[in-house]
């Protein structure tokens, strides 16, 4: 239909021509039952038309107006269902990226082990998301790909395309996750296959994420853009659903644990507890829960980082 | 006082005094009010609610409320709406005022069941609304409760719940009770084909409520259980599957839709034969659609949860199963309008809604196919299109409907006319407010704006406005509805037995009914919608 989306995946022409065969004739039959409707109603209104004529059915029509529908809708059916089946025969040599949705982020996972929060896609290579929904239920939802497929945590899912046109298109969080569910996003960057290689051979640490040199001190900054952590976290002091980085290094924090209120000085030990074990202790104000362990994922070097960042925007 | 001969309904003189004789009357046009004003009330809140939901979508970005607000206020326009509003709806209200008149009899078969069944819906309500007052706020769930979310929330979902399975009893109980009244209670001489479609469509939707409810009773139960006894059975932490809640949930909501629909149906197969003055199209053929569509609409639950990672089995058999309930409701489209062939038609407001009707029924019903088919549903699922889709089956078919019939049956009810052309005019803005709220939301879902969104990029900003305004053209013609019809229920000139020219029984008797509304049980010879001859022949 849009000339941007046009060719943007596989499934585009084939879901677009499904739809317009649908539109056609919903609106054929929309627009011809209204036109009787409103004919009906000025030509035998009570003024012109005073007796009405006693009618109580008629059986041909009818079986006339049960069997055309029923027909056009096996077509329609059928072309749905068509449409679908292709969606599902993935191709043997699609490259898998492991797609990880959790509140309120998106991260994607190479196969040499890169982490990005963008997704990275070369043109004209069948790709397919393994997708993993780490606390409650997501969807990952690229419009301008037409697909959609909700992520459940505990079970397995996948998707698949291929893209034909280069470019940056949305990818959103379909199903409803909570509070920040409307800031859930991602983009997906559709990029030559020569240049997809080129990405993995630089480095695969978060510094080289956006293909830059970085400041070493602010080079944290890559790997919370990274895990997704600033879908709740901020850089500048604004309050989201977690706390600020800023200023956060040495300061004492009123924080709840075990239900009671206590003071805790916030030093490396702290920094690390509270990405590893998010719910032992919790800054009050804040509610529970909504962080998940970074066990396992946050690598020392990263951590590392991450420190070093935090006390630069401390400072 | 024109043709009145007894004392009306309301005029008569129980053993209680004041409010009680109202709250604890066992007459079922008493109890069809006392629902109507709660249902009423309910409906006013969840308005303000979309109200304030699309005024937050007017721009990008924070407008009026912060986004813990607009989930909370998202959730309980759901839950009021749905639980409270159009599950009850018309067969609480007219199905309870008008259906022992339709059948010829004096009461439901269980009236203090009945009353009962009010009191229930209450008191269900109390709870469902009373997270409103408590500490952690209303819940943020959506009205789905889709597990592990509604597990993890720490807003109060759990009265929400509990409310919900309460009202399902009130539910249940109409529900048996308006199968046991058609089935005995009907006036001599009406065989089941001489009985009027709006008790037919009552009939269905008796069965749904009573084998669909325990479903989600059963369900909200074992959420009770999860969130108190940590008993896993859908969250994936505790060892359960969401999507066996899904399931669960969707057994019983989507057989709800008809339990909504079926007697707004019903309803418009009576207004339009009577402002046709012509017998309806077909009466066999929409009964059998009506029957129909409460035995279909069972088995295409599934289609809510096309995108969730169901087996492709179930995926193409619950398509299949979607494309084949849309058949008995485009019969019934096709009857109606043919009604109106070499018809007379007396153009009063009822007529309008139930004209207006056919036109939003439509648009939902065939943006219903887009969603029913499967590669298109993969694209549009869980967007505006949906949201769109349903408010012009739910708000625009159920709603459309109950505003046609309350004006239909207005003089029946109090006894007054309204101003008609008040009426008409509050109809048309409604209309107009109507299509200008919904018709951008589809566009919005098919440029991929997912549902229950806060904040949404520029490329949305345009329809959203155009929505936004919207609604405030629907409040503005509401506004001029209730404005009329208050009025003129204290006001309005005083009304015959049979001011449209109707020919089913409840037109027979008194404006408003006396309390027993028939002086003699009359017995039916005729089909009810015979317009060849006068309903006193």
């Amino acid at each position: 239909m849009n000339e941007s989306t046009n060719n943007a995946s596989n499934f585009v022409s084939q879901v677009d021509s499904a739809f317009v065969f649908i539109f056609g004739i919903s609106i054929f039959f929309l627009l011809g039952i209204t036109a009787f409707l409103v004919y009906y109603i000025i030509r035998y209104r009570k003024s012109k038309n005073p007796v009405a004529e006693h009618i109580e059915g008629n059986n041909t029509l009818e079986i006339v107006w049960t069997v055309i529908p029923t027909i056009l809708v096996l077509a329609m059916f059928y072309y749905g269902w068509s449409g679908w089946r292709y969606q599902k025969e993935v191709p043997d040599d699609a490259i898998p990226i492991k797609t990880i949705a959790r509140m309120w982020s998106f991260t994607f996972q190479y196969e040499n082990g890169m982490i990005t929060d963008t997704l990275f896609v070369p043109k004209d290579k069948a790709v397919k998301l393994d997708l993993v929904a780490l606390d409650v239920l997501h969807s990952l939802y690229i419009p301008a790909f037409r697909v959609k497929q909700d992520m459940v945590p505990g079970k397995e899912a996948l998707i698949w395309f291929e893209s034909g046109r280069e470019g940056e298109y949305d990818v959103y969080c379909a199903e409803y996750c909570g509070l920040l569910h409307s800031y859930m996003k991602s983009i997906v960057k559709v990029i030559p296959a020569l240049q997809y290689e080129e990405m993995f051979k630089i480095d695969s640490s978060a510094i080289a994420v956006n293909n830059i040199e970085v400041d070493k001190r602010t080079a944290g900054a890559a790997v919370t853009r990274k895990y997704g952590c600033n879908a709740c976290h901020t850089a500048d002091g604004t309050k989201l659903v977690g706390p600020s980085y800023k200023n956060i290094m040495g300061r004492t924090r009123t924080v709840i644990r075990d239900k009671e209120e206590i003071e805790v000085v916030a030093d490396e030990d702290y920094i690390r507890r509270s990405i590893y074990e998010p719910n032992y202790e919790i800054v009050k104000g804040y509610e529970k829960g909504l962080m998940l362990s970074y066990k396992d994922q946050v690598t020392e070097e990263e951590f590392q980082l991450l420190l070093d960042y935090f006390k630069y925007l401390s400072e | 006082m024109s043709d009145r001969t007894n004392l009306s309904f309301r005029e008569e003189k129980g053993n209680r005094k004041g409010i009680f004789a109202w709250i604890l009357s066992t007459d079922h046009k008493r109890i069809g009010i006392l629902y109507l004003y709660s249902i009423v009330a309910f409906f006013l809140t969840g308005v303000v609610l979309g109200i304030l939901m699309k005024l937050e979508l007017l721009a990008p970005g924070k407008t009026v409320m912060d986004p813990a607000t607009y989930n909370a206020i998202f959730t309980l326009h759901g839950v009021i709406m749905i639980f409270l509003v159009v599950v009850p709806g018309l067969p609480a209200v007219f199905g309870n005022f008008l259906l022992p008149i339709m059948i010829g009899a004096k009461d439901v078969a269980f009236p203090k069941i009945n009353l009962l069944s009010w009191w229930i819906y209450v008191f269900g309500a109390i709870i469902a609304l009373s997270s409103l007052f408590m500490a952690g706020g209303p819940p943020d769930t959506g009205w789905t409760f889709y597990a592990p979310y509604a597990f993890k929330t720490n807003t109060n979902m759990l009265p929400a719940v509990l409310g919900a399975f309460i009202l399902g009893f009130s539910s249940i109980l109409t529900g048996i009770n308006f199968i046991v009244t058609i089935h005995r209670m009907r006036a001599p001489g009406m065989t089941w084909f001489k009985m009027p479609l709006f008790p037919w469509t009552l009939y269905g939707t008796g069965w749904i409520q009573i084998l669909a409810t325990p479903i989600v009773g059963i369900t909200l139960l074992m959420i009770v259980g999860e969130r108190v006894l940590n008993i896993g059975f859908f969250d994936p932490a505790l060892g359960g599957d969401p999507i066996l809640y899904q399931h669960l949930f969707w057994i019983y909501s989507h057989p709800a839709v008809y339990i909504m629909i079926l007697p707004a149906m019903g309803a418009i197969s009576e207004i339009i034969p009577t402002f046709a003055n012509k017998s309806i199209f077909g009466y066999k053929a929409i009964v059998l659609s009506t029957l129909a569509i409460a035995f279909v609409g069972y088995f295409v639950w599934g289609h809510h949860m096309f995108t969730s990672g169901m087996s492709g089995t179930a995926l193409y058999t619950f398509s299949l199963l979607t494309f084949i309930v849309a058949i008995p409701s485009a019969i019934k489209v096709f009857n109606w309008v043919s009604t109106l062939h070499k018809a007379s038609i007396q153009l009063e407001a009822p007529f309008f809604w139930a004209a207006s009707f056919l036109f939003v029924f439509m648009i939902g019903g065939l943006s219903g196919i887009a969603l029913g088919a499967l590669t298109t549903n993969i694209h549009l699922h869980d967007t505006a299109f949906v949201v769109a889709h349903f408010h012009f089956i739910v708000f625009g078919g159920v709603g459309f409907a109950f505003m046609g019939a309350i004006h239909y049956w207005f003089p029946k009810i109090w006894g007054r006319m309204y101003n008609a052309r008040l009426a008409t005019t509050g109809w048309m803005i409604f209309f107009i407010g109507f299509c200008t709220l919904y018709l951008p939301m589809f566009f919005l879902g098919f440029s991929g704006m997912p549902r229950r969104y806060y904040d949404y990029v520029e490329e949305f900003h345009g329809p959203n406005v155009v929505s936004t305004i919207g609604s405030w053209v629907l409040a503005l013609g509401l506004i001029i509805i209730l404005y009329n019809l208050i009025r003129s229920a204290t006001k309005g000139e005083v009304a015959t037995k049979n001011p449209w020219g109707g020919r089913t029984l409840e037109w027979t008797v008194d404006s408003p009914p006396s309390l027993e509304n028939f002086d003699e049980i009359p017995v039916v010879t005729r089909s009810p919608y015979d317009y060849r001859k006068n309903i006193d022949e």
